[in-house]
């Protein structure tokens, strides 16, 4: 089992002609997502490294039977991206690009508040099922199949962890990285819900890191209504205030958003703390009983 | 980006905020004559990208232009040190010379991202001139707030709704609804992180004023504003940011004598935590990003060495999108053309990554290596100590 994406998952590429789409449409298929083509307006019609190319989303959709978009637009033409797969009634839209600018995402996430769609990222590695379907740009040979939900803001830093687990013969049921921005189509708390519900996660990471509530938010959800063992880490411990740092969401504003207030909350709410990022695999198995 | 006090007035005066008369000197004789031009009592304020400057000394009141050129002498060439700057100060250039106001009221007015909400809000208090987190700590009751539509914007009702709420009336009323409004519309068109007025006063000639003034502005869309991008002002950042900046590196300068590159924002950070985990202090946050060329390693890795403070480098890359190989490429040319001055610890995961040991081990340059990152973290330290 799994959250989100599955082998049922058909996946359009919006920006599949650009450098960044293209190698990555190429790498999802090659770990046995289904690929149904990709988007660029203006060159539907044609074909890119084998993929069928459309002008629009909606063709996807009717054609192929689209469910799910992965968004390589760049930043200035990315919030428009989103918008267009929600119109296309396209469940699930995974937006990787890093550098939209904030104005753009509040109307875009406006936008997709009126319709079905959820989003993930942007700004984000993308979410994969291990054995299933990877959509987006983590290297899909660290992980494996088995009992960890894994959610994070960050990318790299779900690499090391699911390195840390896979390594010591854990597995991972789904892996989903929430993304580095300020504003976010799924929250902490949406994925911890998902990975609630379903049967086969059997623990949760989460990687939380420095700047705006998401993780205090998290904290209160998963005191409420969470029943499975969490372990969390946050990045960020020596961090100044005032600096981005590289996450336009990580920063310490106002003396809020430190990584000392959410791992207060996180460990008030019963989940398991880590406080080194090299403890993170060896956490969870101990929390396995492994 | 930030921008100066001066910088951001004019600003709000181009879209009609208003803000007393005033201009930039950068010579105390210029301060004297512009004191002259203005023919009234004058401010003297430091120019820098760091608030609390009148505690520091880098504001000070002249009653006619002798004493403005006075306070201006005093004020350029200072290092001003406040909170916000970094404990040697900054060294003022420029002093913005403005006409004095004779204040009945302070306020505070502002307008951000609401990150829980997705939306931009507009914060207006009567508790001006004060720290806005301490307002929000100690009396919340006095923050009002109006979220702005996220499609339509903010409407005139909420502007009023504000206005109202901070007490003003009559012609009072009417200018504070309409600069609200207008502080709004300049946040939006120049895609502002933050605009803040701080404090925004209500004189005792009945004008209402943006007596200090703070622009932020979102780093992802400067591409569509080149003219605020002019506005930057390299002397206010590090050196070394600046450096990194013209490479797409995001660097950070911090304290501590242990570089670390790194791949992505958070194994950065991370990064950062375990090396003051194993003892030691980061020198630097540095994200090379998720598809760095060897060019940018071989940068990246420039920037580290030149930084006197450094005493060890940690490069902790788990290869995704960015190679072990390609690491291992920038890096060997790196120390190739610039020497190996200081100890240097690479660990690496993930993609090509036996490529990439090998790589390294045949290249036989003194590198230390490590299998994960607490065991490099350790050895940088170590390095870094001794």
């Amino acid at each position: 089992m799994s959250i989100l994406v599955d082998k049922s998952t058909r996946v359009v590429v919006q920006g599949i002609t650009g450098r960044e789409g293209a190698f990555h449409a190429a790498r999802c298929k090659e770990y046995g997502t289904t690929v149904v083509g990709g988007v660029t307006p203006g060159k539907g019609g044609s074909r890119h490294d084998g993929f069928p190319v459309w002008n629009t989303v909606e063709e996807a959709v009717t054609k192929e039977g689209a469910n799910c978009a992965l968004i390589f637009v760049p930043p200035a033409a990315a919030a428009d991206a989103i918008m267009e797969a929600a119109a296309a009634g396209v469940p699930l839209i995974v937006c990787i690009t890093e550098g939209i600018p904030v104005s753009e995402m509040v109307r875009a996430k406006h936008f997709l508040a009126g319709t079905s769609s959820r989003l993930i990222g942007p700004n984000c590695p993308g979410l994969i099922t291990p054995g299933q379907a990877k959509v987006g740009i983590m290297p899909g040979h660290i992980h494996q199949p088995g009992p960890v939900g894994v959610v994070s803001r960050s990318g790299t830093l779900t690499y090391e962890v699911v390195g840390q687990l896979t390594s010591r013969g854990i597995g991972q049921s789904s892996c989903v990285g929430i993304g580095g921005d300020p504003i976010q189509g799924t929250s902490f708390v949406d994925i911890l819900r998902l990975f609630g519900e379903d049967p086969e996660t059997r623990a949760i990471m989460m990687i939380g890191e420095i700047g705006g509530t998401a993780e205090e938010e998290a904290a209160e959800f998963i005191k409420k209504q969470v029943k499975k063992p969490v372990v969390a880490f946050i990045c960020g411990q020596t961090a100044p205030p005032g600096r981005r740092m590289g996450h336009a969401g990580a920063i310490i504003a106002g003396g809020k958003g430190t990584a000392a207030e959410k791992m207060k909350a996180l460990e008030a709410a019963g989940t398991t703390l880590v406080k080194s990022p090299a403890e993170m695999g060896a956490t969870v198995a101990k929390v396995l009983g492994r | 980006m930030k921008i100066h006090e001066h910088q951001a007035k004019a600003l709000l005066r181009e879209f009609g905020v208003p803000v007393p008369n005033g201009e930039v000197a950068e010579t105390p004789q210029q301060a004297k004559a512009i004191a002259e031009r203005l023919g009234a009592r004058v401010v003297v304020k430091a120019q820098v990208h760091a608030g609390g400057r009148g505690k520091a000394g880098g504001i000070k009141l002249a009653d006619d232009p002798a004493g403005a050129e006075r306070a201006a002498a005093e004020i350029l060439g200072m290092r001003l040190k406040t909170p916000q700057t970094p404990p040697e100060g900054i060294l003022v250039g420029k002093v913005l010379v403005e006409e004095a106001s004779a204040v009945e009221r302070e306020l505070y007015l502002s307008v951000t991202l609401d990150r829980g909400r997705s939306a931009h809000v507009v914060m207006a208090s009567e508790a001006g001139g004060m720290e806005i987190e301490e307002v929000a700590a100690t009396t919340p009751e006095k923050i009002l707030r109006e979220w702005a539509h996220p499609a339509l914007g903010l409407s005139d009702f909420q502007a009023r709704r504000l206005a109202f709420g901070l007490g003003l009336e009559g012609e009072q009323f009417k200018q504070g609804a309409s600069l609200i409004r207008n502080l709004f519309a300049l946040y939006l068109a120049k895609d502002c992180s933050l605009a803040e007025i701080n404090p925004l006063v209500v004189t005792k000639d009945v004008r209402v004023l943006a007596l200090d003034a703070k622009l932020n502005f979102d780093d992802n869309a400067l591409f569509r504003h080149k003219e605020i991008t002019a506005l930057r002002d390299i002397h206010e950042e590090d050196p070394l940011d600046v450096e990194a900046s013209k490479f797409g590196l995001n660097y950070i300068k911090l304290d501590g004598n242990v570089g670390c590159m790194v791949n992505g924002a958070g194994l950065a950070m991370a990064t950062m935590d375990i090396i003051k985990l194993a003892g030691g202090e980061p020198a630097n946050f540095l994200d090379v990003g998720g598809g760095a060329s060897p060019e940018q390693i071989e940068n990246a890795f420039r920037i580290l060495s030149s930084d006197p403070s450094v005493k060890a480098v940690f490069i902790n890359v788990f290869g995704g999108i960015l190679r072990c190989d390609r690491l291992a490429e920038g890096v060997i040319a790196a120390v190739k053309k610039l020497g190996l001055r200081l100890p240097v610890v690479i660990r690496m995961e993930g993609t090509n990554v036996e490529l990439g040991k090998k790589m390294l081990a045949e290249s036989g340059l003194p590198l230390t290596t490590a299998d994960d990152m607490a065991e490099g973290a350790r050895k940088a330290v170590a390095l870094a100590k001794s």
